[in-house]
């Protein structure tokens, strides 16, 4: 190949818009790391300079560029995102390596790669281009088959396994139509000039059919300044619009992998993570608000926008949402939205009063005889006696020696007043709780609701074991110490949020249940277990839009018509009584029932 | 004179045109569910804090409604927002987001 020109005006747009967000992004980068914590900077830094580097460079092509984790969700649309980054990422490869073959010296010009079927001419020393023309061809046909996906996806979004998309902004339509129109004007440009530069089957092919319109020179160069110019408007925006993700999202894999958390405040990571949101929608269907409540500007994708531009509804999003954590597990970026809505319910901190706050509250009194187990309630079974009365006969059925921690009312365990971000009030009564705990003696704490099983587990930091009653069931079964009668019922299980997602526990219910009746699989099971709508997690959602929620989860879970739905939540429970026309047990409650109690 | 076993309470006259009428406006605006409580007082019975000590969910709504907003800075203070009085209350009435606006309102105002 021979090269023709090595400039030409049409190229300014395009050099505008890249040296633009060249420094934009340098800028942005230095001022996010800037704001890490120290021990963060040092994490980063042992996080590059060490094996994780080649954990994150893969885990970059697979997710940035392959879209694994789309790919599981949809074929369709992992094929869409696929083809679009890859195709385009790979156009971008090849030419510099052309540049580098054919044009060395030209190797500096930032444009040269992008423009240069432009600037080369075809010989016939040079095999005319050959394999290269033809993988060139090959990726931009990819690409278009990409962008016309993402058209017909604005038409048809259920053939790509989504019920909902995202609505767009000002911000992201501009970006949005322009990166559509890239790969058509590159198409029509490349083809243009196919007859001195060469091309392949695509290009080349497009070449013959136009060659009469292309024969005049005057009639190529508008369209190479329509290419440039769709670039640099594309490149100018991207930085106010949804594909900032591009370029976030690859540094906050680093970050993860380096074992970079969400801090107690929205900078740092949290910053990358509002910005690495594509606004891809697929936390839209998962969240129950929107599906179940019609809450739809109350969805993580939105919230993390209201968030990015300091939106004044950001507050009561992120107070409304359940915390519920189904669109933390669905987001293919893996961004933890649930931490970032937590930092700003931190943020409005209310006056949590003086130190006489909770002065009321009784004095732990030291006991003599040390139980084995300490039972804790929960303010939420103090409203569904049953699970309490089934548990206290369960252990005296299995002799266990155990003291009612809460028997006369509880105190808080302070998960809700954290959750409301209300920190110093909620320690105020962790540390109550933690002496009465700690003045009984015990050696293992069982306790019947997952709110505050979580707040033990997570916050306490107690020295002794802590279970939650489904474990410690499963435990005396294994151990012999209760027998329960297998019968002829069939059972549905709800996994709580707190508890499942959480926390982990999927198998031990299980284990616990089909010991007593045939239990039932459903499309909700284990990590895709939905929220009942009672969660403590919001506090703005209305007791209608709960109880909205809290039908169709509970018609979702029995449209087998089960004979019983167990939970394993006491407000899980107390939510779905009287939504649905099955009996709502708990799980202590369905043991205790199995058992021969004389 | 006889003790029948009867006492006449001290005479207490609640003025609406000099109470607080600002507090339970703004407390309107951001909780609208405290206008269907109907005073039943479930809330009360089942609350968490009023186990410990005295402290009276329904009589604190029937306050804020009056404007008698003198002494519920103290008040509020107590709750653990447990959230029981919310799946207690047969009206729906977010009581937790009552208390959590009335907090806000007096740092509002600070
Ligand atoms: S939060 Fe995740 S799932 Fe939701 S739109 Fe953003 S990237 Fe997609
Ligand atoms: S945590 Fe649950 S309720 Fe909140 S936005 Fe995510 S899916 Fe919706
Ligand atoms: S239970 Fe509900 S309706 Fe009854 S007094 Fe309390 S808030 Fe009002
Ligand atoms: S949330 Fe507060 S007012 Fe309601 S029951 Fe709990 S302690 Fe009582």
């Amino acid at each position: 190949m021979q090269e023709r020109l090595s400039y030409d005006p049409f190229v300014l747009p395009f050099t505008f818009g890249m040296v633009y967000i060249i420094v934009y992004l340098i800028v942005a980068m230095a001022r996010v790391i800037n704001a890490l914590p120290k021990e963060d900077k040092q994490r980063l830094a042992k996080g590059i300079f060490s094996k994780k580097i080649f954990i994150s460079i893969k885990e970059i092509f697979l997710e940035c560029l392959i879209h694994r984790k789309i790919f599981k969700h949809n074929k369709w649309l992992g094929f869409m995102h696929m083809s679009i980054a890859f195709g385009w990422f790979m156009m971008i490869l090849l030419a510099h390596i052309e540049v580098k073959l054919y044009a060395p010296t030209r190797f500096n010009l930032p444009y040269y790669p992008i423009f240069f079927r432009y600037f080369m001419m075809e010989t016939e020393t040079t095999l005319r281009g050959g394999l290269l023309f033809f993988l060139m061809d090959f990726f931009l046909l990819l690409t278009l088959t990409g962008v016309g996906m993402a058209m017909y996806k604005r038409i048809n979004k259920r053939r790509f396994g989504m019920r909902r998309t995202t609505r767009l902004r000002l911000g992201d339509t501009i970006a949005m139509y322009t990166l559509w129109a890239i790969f058509p004007l590159r198409l029509l440009a490349e083809s243009f000039t196919s007859n001195v530069s060469g091309g392949s089957f695509l290009t080349r092919g497009f070449g013959l059919v136009f060659e009469n319109f292309v024969s005049n020179p005057d009639h190529t160069l508008p369209i190479w300044w329509a290419y440039s110019i769709a670039l640099g408007i594309f490149m100018v925006a991207l930085p106010h619009s949804r594909f900032m993700h591009i370029p976030t999202e690859m540094l906050l894999i680093v970050l993860r992998n380096s074992g970079i958390k969400v801090e107690k405040k929205n900078k740092g990571i949290a910053t990358i993570s509002i910005y690495s949101c594509s606004r891809c929608g697929m936390c839209l269907d998962p969240c129950q608000m929107v599906s179940a409540a019609r809450l739809n500007n109350r969805a993580s994708v939105y919230f993390l926008r209201q968030v990015r531009h300091k939106e004044k509804e950001t507050e009561n999003t992120a107070n409304a949402c359940l915390m519920c954590g189904r669109c933390v597990q669905a987001c293919p970026v893996g961004i933890d939205s649930c931490a970032i809505k937590q930092n700003v319910r931190d943020q409005r901190s209310l006056p949590t009063g003086t130190e006489q706050q909770y002065s009321y509250l009784p004095q732990p009194i030291a006991s003599e005889i040390k139980p084995e187990i300490l039972y804790f309630a929960g303010c939420m079974t103090h409203l569904t006696p049953g699970i309490k009365q089934s548990m206290e006969a369960i252990f005296k059925h299995a002799n266990v020696n155990y003291q009612f921690m809460d028997e006369k009312g509880s105190i808080c365990c302070g998960r809700p007043l954290l959750l409301a971000g209300q920190t110093a009030a909620g320690e105020r009564l962790i540390e109550t709780n933690k002496k009465i705990i700690a003045e009984s003696g015990a050696k293992i704490l069982v306790t019947s609701c997952p709110i505050c099983y979580r707040a033990f587990n997570e916050t306490y930091n107690l020295p002794i074991k802590v279970l939650h009653h489904t474990e410690y069931l499963e435990r005396l079964i294994d151990e012999g110490r209760i027998k329960p009668q297998k019968s002829l019922k069939n059972f549905v299980y709800h996994d709580s949020c707190e508890l499942s997602r959480y926390s982990n526990i999927y198998k031990q219910p299980r284990n616990v249940l089909r010991s007593i009746a045939y239990l039932q699989p459903t499309p909700y099971d284990g990590k895709d277990g939905i929220c009942c709508g009672g969660s403590i997690g919001s506090t703005l959602l209305t007791s209608t839009q709960r109880r909205k929620i809290a039908i169709d989860a509970a018609n979702k879970l029995t449209e087998k018509q089960p004979d019983c739905l167990v939970t394993s939540c006491p407000l899980c429970k107390k939510t779905f009584d009287n939504t649905t026309a099955t009996d709502v047990k708990d799980i202590a409650q369905v043991v205790k029932e199995a058992l021969i109690i004389e | 004179m006889p003790d029948f076993g009867y006492t006449i309470n001290k005479q207490r006259v609640i003025d609406l045109d000099k109470n607080d009428g600002q507090t339970v406006r703004r407390v309107r605006q951001l909780e609208p569910s405290i206008n269907i409580c109907i005073g039943c007082g479930t809330c009360t019975a089942t609350c968490s804090a009023n186990i410990f000590t005295e402290f009276n969910l329904r009589q604190l709504m029937l306050l804020v409604t009056r404007g008698e907003t003198a002494n519920l800075r103290k008040d509020i203070e107590k709750c653990m927002l447990c959230g029981k009085c919310m799946l207690a209350c047969p009206r729906g009435v977010n009581t937790r987001n009552v208390l959590l606006a009335i907090s806000r309102i007096f740092t509002e105002n600070e």
